[in-house]
């Protein structure tokens, strides 16, 4: 069973998000950057735990600078057995996907893993377009992920509930909170991750299909109104005369 | 041409597929252009698509296509946007509308937007935004290509009656079978899902444990609400997980959302600050959620959130 995790880079939970005084770049001047949660805690903990069952390798794969080295070395300690880096900056979803369909399609994977979507554009692009340029079926926010043979069961999100659903090997899939439990990189794993191959591999082409021209606070424009608990007739009132929501 | 794919899960249009159809029209009348709407398989409500601003409705019908598989409706989508010369393509930001876009994406070497809130305008460049950073901020952006594909957040604009009924179409495309075999759907049933709810009732950590949570509950279905907790509730296993909102659960964006006994981290904040109106209810007067709400009660949960469930009994009752 050979697993390819897509991780990529973001800002931690925390950051408070800030911009440059023209609102055109974002202000990345002590900002604390973390391995994308969804990618970390649910894909790469999902493929070591199929790895541990079925046995395999479980290689990581990120698009971006050398200084995206420190989160692809703790997926490293968490347990992938190697990682490769796309030396770019990843400029624009689709310039992204195609980097990693680029290495995956030379390395035949079984499973193509990532987190439902990245924390900071939000963006849930990349697994169908890995999906698409590889002409793999994608099964997008999935909960849970059983194997048996080459045949993968999947629990996905969707609203309201859950679909199951059933597909053969090779195939890429997101993943969403349910799939694995966090795990935290112990000593020996730290120092055996420094001595783990990390390959890096020029990247191919450029784009720039889209481009954030503007960023913008969220507006902040609620003041609050303070409700005395034993005048509740009054929050109803509110809520259907000023605020008509109800 | 706008393509709008009006999605129907369950054979039924959704509202969200409204928006979209409306959306897809503002984009049209930029562009000078016409709206298509796209119909997969059955689609109860497809005739007010018209309405919805549709100038014309496709619908293909074919077998493989009764299951839903992203990459055999990506081939279908795009076959239709390219037999009706479509170039730019709206999904809603479902779970059907998410599976698709990113693929169809590649598929047409399109400039992208997920989870859009806003009409585009096309000053200086096709330009329209969405929340980032979990909803810390917004970001304003320019697609570049002149094939476009966007996804429409739910409950960013309301669907408007500003066209009329048109006629359906069929049209017919080649697809092969996919490799994904749906086996089961399960949706709770009676109330409206998280993402689509226009009222929201939900709690947190205040409530101590998960046995009192038949007020909150009642609450919620004296509203027509839907249920919704925090993190650490879900992950203590009080309620479920699909019930979780905020930025690792389900990021929404009601009219309506009571937060009672959260104290508004900013993780939570994240995924609820979009809703249209906030409603606080902590005994603690400095949770930070205070400083995000429009109404705010301080208060002992246990005693207002009953007081609050009759004053809007007594509200239905008489405006019923």
């Amino acid at each position: 069973m050979k697993i390819l995790v897509c991780i990529s880079k973001t800002p931690e939970t925390t950051a408070k998000i800030s911009f440059s005084s023209d609102s055109t770049q974002l202000d990345t001047d002590g900002l604390q950057y973390i391995m994308n949660p969804y990618d970390e805690w649910y894909a790469l903990v999902r493929a070591l735990e199929l790895k541990e069952k079925h046995t395999g390798t479980v290689t990581v794969i990120n698009v971006g600078p050398a200084a995206n080295d420190s989160i692809i070395r703790k997926g490293l300690a968490i347990g992938a057995d190697d990682a490769v880096r796309i030396d770019a900056e990843p400029s624009s979803s689709l310039f992204v996907a195609k980097q990693i369909a680029a290495y995956a399609k030379d390395n035949a994977f079984d499973i193509i893993l990532l987190g439902k979507e990245s924390i900071d554009y939000n963006g849930s692009l990349i697994g169908g377009m890995v999906a698409e340029l590889m002409d793999l079926p994608y099964i997008s926010y999935a909960t849970s992920l059983e194997l048996e043979g080459n045949v993968a069961t999947l629990n996905r999100e969707i609203e309201g509930g859950t679909e199951v659903c059933e597909v053969s090997t090779p195939f890429v899939v997101s993943a969403a909170k349910g799939m694995a439990e966090q795990r935290i990189p112990n000593m020996r794993g730290i120092m055996m991750a420094k001595k783990k191959p990390l390959n890096v591999v020029a990247a191919d082409g450029s784009d720039n299909l889209e481009v954030v021209s503007a960023y913008n606070e969220v507006p902040k424009d609620r003041s609050i109104k303070y409700i005395d608990a034993d005048n509740m007739k009054e929050l109803v009132r509110l809520l259907h005369e000023e605020a008509k929501v109800i | 041409m706008v393509l709008v794919f009006a999605e129907s899960p369950d054979g039924k249009i959704k509202k969200a597929s409204f928006e979209a159809v409306t959306y897809g029209k503002k984009i049209a009348s930029l562009l000078g252009c016409d709206c298509a709407a796209l119909i997969i398989g059955q689609a109860d409500g497809s005739d007010q698509l018209g309405l919805y601003g549709a100038d014309k409705v496709i619908q293909v019908s074919n077998t493989i296509l009764d299951n839903f598989d992203s990459q055999t409706y990506t081939a279908t989508i795009a076959q239709v946007a390219n037999n009706i010369g479509a170039q730019t393509i709206v999904v809603g930001h479902s779970s059907t509308g998410r599976s698709l876009v990113g693929r169809l994406a590649a598929k047409l070497e399109a400039a992208v937007i997920s989870g859009a809130k806003t009409v585009p305008t096309n000053d200086g460049g096709f330009k329209v935004a969405k929340n980032v950073f979990s909803g810390k901020a917004i970001a304003e952006f320019t697609l570049n290509t002149p094939m476009k594909v966007i996804s429409l957040m739910g409950n960013s604009i309301q669907p408007e009656e500003i066209g009329s009924t048109v006629a359906i179409e069929q049209m017919d495309v080649q697809v092969n079978p996919g490799r994904v075999t749906v086996r089961e759907r399960k949706t709770v049933s009676g109330t409206v899902p998280l993402p689509e709810a226009e009222l929201v009732v939900s709690a947190g950590r205040g409530m101590g444990g998960p046995e009192k949570w038949q007020i909150i509950d009642d609450l919620a279905n004296s509203l027509g609400a839907t249920t919704a907790c925090s993190r650490p509730v879900a992950d203590t296993g009080w309620r479920p997980h699909h019930e979780h909102v905020g930025q690792t659960g389900v990021a929404i964006r009601p009219n309506l959302y009571i937060a009672i006994g959260i104290s508004g981290a900013i993780q939570h904040l994240a995924g609820v600050s979009s809703s249209k109106t906030i409603v606080v209810i902590n005994k603690d007067a400095e949770a930070p959620f205070f400083k995000n709400a429009d109404y705010g009660i301080v208060a002992d949960l246990f005693d207002v959130v009953p007081k609050l469930t009759e004053a809007i009994k007594e509200y239905n009752s008489i405006n019923a």
